[in-house]
């Protein structure tokens, strides 16, 4: 299961390079100018997703209770 | 006559007919409805209008055109999906509530009429809380109390917008109405409440992964959707609904990320697919309403098949406890793929229907200029991704392995995910017949490269995230938690403050009655009596009931004009 982790893991790797180098070979039509800046969305998708977790986790500290908070 | 008829109330009559049928051939009876009431709906031309006087007033209970056809598509689609999913069930109430909630919502979608809208909008608030209620647990029934109320009370804001707009305009007719009235911001938050807007909200997370296995899949098609349909139609173009729905797309997804039960995780991320809609609606264009549609169209697919999913994880685990899963590819390998369809569609990925649907509302956006809008959709995109196209299949099904050696979901269950799953697929491969049927008349192509790779990015990147927080173990576990949300005001605060201010209030009276002797105790427990905790006039019932005994009285003027 490790393994095909890893083997999972290496894989995707290799799409996100390709999908990057993908925006050297055609014309974007983008609405805003950042979006033709290459790899905008790959950036910004990685970004986003850390900071969503990241925050998340912090969120915990305020909100979580125990699981039968509301039944006792 | 059929084509007077207004849709729906075949499946509302044959809910009330079922107790009749043979307990054997309910669930064939049940499937009958919504093809019958497909075929009905078929029958009633683009553009119909029928009213009918009571009580002095005009009421146009049918009225048909794009708008309400495509919901009305999708809605006898999706009632046809989940009486498959729930075609093992025996159990009559459920039953019951299932069709006349579904009969109801699609009904409400062809009233052409304020009150009208209201009677349905009651109906199937009463009629879907008994789908929480069968669970049989405690915790369902004060969810399902909890939601009774908050849906109770947003058909009673909306009885109160719609008489002072009539007041003010003599007219109840259900069209564009706009935020510049008292009547029309009464409106405004009714239709809020049911489509879960921000801080309104929490009656959903609340309540639907507390209804039994079915009736969760029924609840995720109809009632917000319903409200979607209602906003698109009275408030296209208003911009206080662009940031509401960015809001909403943005919000709910960190609390999926550290929620632990699956079926609250997707309640989260149906909060957050609405916000796209709501976007839609705000930006009012014939390609942003277009969006809107087809997007509540493939999501009300791809949710239910979501739901459907996990329901059968529930089913045979008896847990949908992220913390309580993990490896279940191996006993469920179908209910695992059709879970993936659906995460992936839900994600947007290319040739799936999210992709297609999910492109209108976007690209209509950023054509009007919304930058930070953009941004955020943009981010939301890439968040629900992370938490509901992997977090969900991969807690659930691969992870660690829990141990879990159970039967694959029940055929019934298999065939209902089977179609489901296909028709996300086909609407993504195939979106031409989706875009002729909506609002507006639509020339868009979504599989340019540049979408294609962009989006590729965008979702590959975040799986990355993914894959790395993991592997770094700064991801966060699982944990067997409650996370408060807004509810906490009514389920805690509120509480706690009435009941300080009760107890506050005893002492005084204690005192007093101490003061002043006996006969003053008499009178204070006289007064307790009526107008104390407990006490008849402080009983929250009649507006409430009253609601309830208009809804009754005008579905009996309504059942008597057509005999």
């Amino acid at each position: 299961m490790k393994e095909l982790g890893d083997r999972i893991y290496r894989v995707l790797l290799v799409l996100c390079v390709l999908s990057v180098i993908a925006d050297l070979f055609y014309e974007k039509h983008a609405y805003f100018w950042w979006e033709n800046l290459i790899g905008f969305h790959a950036m910004y998708g990685f970004v986003a997703c850390v900071a969503l977790v990241l925050v998340a986790k912090q969120l915990r500290k305020l909100l979580m209770r125990p699981e039968d908070y509301y039944d006792r | 006559m059929i084509a007077s008829l207004t849709p729906g109330l075949i499946l509302v009559a044959g809910g009330l007919l079922l107790p009749l049928v043979p307990a054997r051939l309910r669930n064939p009876f049940m499937l009958l409805l919504p093809l019958l009431g497909f075929w009905q709906l078929l029958q009633i031309p683009d553009g119909t209008v029928q009213t009918l006087q009571v009580m002095g007033l005009e009421l146009t209970h049918l009225r048909v055109d794009r708008l309400s056809l495509l919901f009305g598509y999708i809605f006898h689609l999706a009632a046809f999906l989940s009486v498959i999913y729930a075609f093992g069930l025996k159990d009559l109430r459920q039953q019951v509530a299932a069709l006349i909630y579904a009969g109801s919502a699609i009904a409400a979608l062809f009233a052409g009429d304020l009150l009208t809208l209201f009677i349905y909008w009651e109906l199937t608030a009463i009629a879907s809380v008994f789908l929480i209620w069968a669970r049989g647990t405690e915790r369902a029934f004060t969810a399902g109390m909890r939601y009774l109320l908050v849906q109770v009370a947003s058909g009673v804001i909306l009885l109160a917008g719609l008489t002072i707009r009539y007041a003010a305009t003599d007219s109840i007719a259900f069209g564009p109405i706009g935020l510049d009235s008292a009547g029309g911001v009464l409106i405004f938050i009714a239709f809020g409440i049911k489509c879960a807007f921000p801080l309104l909200h929490n009656w959903l997370q609340d309540a639907y992964p507390e209804a039994t296995i079915t009736g969760t899949v029924f609840l995720s098609a109809f009632t917000t959707k319903l409200a979607v349909y209602a906003l698109a139609r009275g408030y296209a173009g208003t911009e206080m609904l662009i940031w509401i729905g960015a809001l909403m797309t943005a919000f709910p997804i960190f609390y999926a990320v550290i929620e632990n039960d699956l079926r609250r995780v997707l309640a989260y991320s149906l909060n957050n697919q609405l916000g796209f809609m709501v976007v839609g609606i705000g930006v009012g264009t014939e390609l942003a309403l277009n969006g809107t549609a087809a997007h509540a169209f493939a999501h009300i697919l791809y949710k239910a098949l979501l739901f459907m999913s996990i329901g059968a994880v529930l089913l045979r685990t008896g847990t949908a406890n992220g913390s309580q899963l993990g490896g279940l590819y191996k006993s469920m390998p179908w209910t695992a793929a059709f879970c993936i369809i659906g995460a992936a569609s839900i994600s947007a990925f290319p040739l799936l229907s999210g992709f297609v649907t999910k492109a209108l509302i976007m690209s209509a956006t950023a054509q009007n200029g919304y930058v930070w809008v953009s941004l955020v959709l943009l981010f939301a995109s890439a968040g629900v991704f992370h938490h509901s196209g992997i977090k969900i299949p991969y807690f659930a099904f691969f992870a660690h392995d829990a141990g879990h050696r159970v039967k694959e979901a029940p055929p019934a269950m298999l065939v209902a995910m089977g179609i489901t799953a296909f028709l996300c697929v086909a609407i993504g491969v195939y979106p031409a017949p989706l875009y002729a049927i909506l609002p507006f008349a639509l020339d868009y192509a979504p599989y340019t490269t540049t979408h294609v790779v962009t989006q590729m990015q965008l979702l590959l990147f975040s799986a990355l995230a993914f894959a790395v927080l993991m592997r770094t173990g700064i991801y966060p576990p699982e944990l067997r938690s409650t996370n408060l949300d807004s509810d906490w005001v009514y389920r805690r605060a509120l509480p706690a403050v009435l009941g300080a201010l009760g107890r506050g209030l005893g002492r005084i009276s204690a005192l007093g009655a101490k003061i002043v002797g006996w006969a003053q105790r008499h009178g204070n427990a006289r007064l307790q009596r009526h107008y104390g905790p407990e006490g008849t006039l402080a009983r929250s019932w009649p507006t409430g009931l009253m609601a309830l005994w208009v809804a009754i009285m005008l579905v009996v003027s309504l059942v008597l004009y057509y005999i």
